[in-house]
């Protein structure tokens, strides 16, 4: 007998059950920004916080721990957003072709220079 | 912020209690936040796991803080546990690392293996950071990469992770080494 009726990963109800993001390509570190009409668009309560919270550009992590959700679930909300252009991502130092020596350099001088 | 940013990563494992949130504190310009990673992430890849995952509600903490470099450059350093168990969550957080920092306490040298052999195997670039516990023997350094089993080229950094010059040489140390792999 199954006595939990509920096939929902508990953390994943605000996604309807969905633990896979319609875009693949957000990492923990990725950093989002909220496109301008996002902010007058009608969302709901995560979404809306989400949009919020990137006024100015933040990570996926940070969006997680803003919202209060692990980082699978903030990775389908942002992911959806990102669909409907309510959000953007900017690039990772390793995304290729922006891996360059002098990015690498720069990070290395500015850590040096903390 | 002046022109479009850039994110990068530097992953920071090691055992229980050796120093990983301390470090990550000392370089953040914010206080190291925490938050979970579902355990459904362990699914990804695997085909029929939904049953599995409907199961288990069961999530993993890690940390992460964050230093804005050079204006638009965002590092970020996440902390994650270093037992064998979290696997599942350094397959996702080190996809796009620059690189990891692996932290050692001399008195427990042991709690560093499965974190060091994950790293070395997936082939990402690795600084050791030795933290010094007060009560901890003091080791030669070859002795400690000897214990270790890390090669040559791995940087063994002396650290205190509570001092920010200290894990600033850790870092600078794995920055060096992707540098010269790049
Ligand atoms: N002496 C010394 N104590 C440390 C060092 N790093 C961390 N600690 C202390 O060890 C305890 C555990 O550190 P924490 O960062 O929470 O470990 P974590 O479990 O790896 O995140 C804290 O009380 C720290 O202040 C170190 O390098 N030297
Ligand atoms: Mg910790």
């Amino acid at each position: 007998m199954n006595d939990d009726p509920d096939p929902i990963l508990r953390p994943f109800i605000v996604t309807g059950g969905r633990t896979h993001p319609v875009d693949q390509r957000l990492r923990v570190e990725t950093l989002v920004s909220a496109a301008p009409a996002a902010l007058a668009a009608p969302l709901g309560f995560e979404r809306r916080r989400i949009v919020e919270l990137c006024r100015l550009p933040v990570s996926v992590a940070e969006i997680a721990r803003g919202v209060g959700v692990p980082v699978g679930v903030a990775r389908v909300l942002v992911a959806d957003l990102l669909a409907e252009r309510l959000v953007t991502i900017h690039a990772s130092v390793t995304d290729t072709p922006n891996v360059t020596r002098e990015l690498l350099e720069r990070i290395r001088d500015g850590v040096r220079a903390l | 912020m002046p022109s479009d940013p850039v994110s990068a990563k530097i992953v920071v494992s090691g055992g229980f209690g050796v120093g990983k949130t301390t470090f990550v504190g000392a370089l953040s310009e914010i206080t190291p936040l925490t938050t979970e990673a579902a355990l459904t992430e362990v699914s990804r890849g695997v085909d029929d796991t939904s049953a599995v995952a409907a199961k288990s509600t069961t999530t993993v903490a890690f940390d992460f803080g964050r230093v804005t470099l050079d204006g638009n450059i965002v590092l970020y350093l996440f902390g994650t546990p270093g037992q064998e168990r979290f696997t599942f969550l350094w397959d996702d957080l080190v996809d796009g690392t620059l690189g990891a920092v692996v932290l050692v306490d001399t008195r427990r040298i042991g709690d560093a293996y499965p974190a060091l052999d994950y790293f070395e195997s997936a082939g990402i670039p690795l600084a050791v950071g030795l933290n010094e516990f007060p009560d901890g023997e003091r080791y030669a350094l070859e002795e400690v990469r000897e214990a270790l089993g890390v090669a040559a080229g791995v940087p063994l950094v002396p650290c205190d992770a509570r001092d920010r010059t200290a894990v600033k040489r850790v870092v600078l140390a794995l920055l060096d080494l992707v540098i010269d792999g790049a």
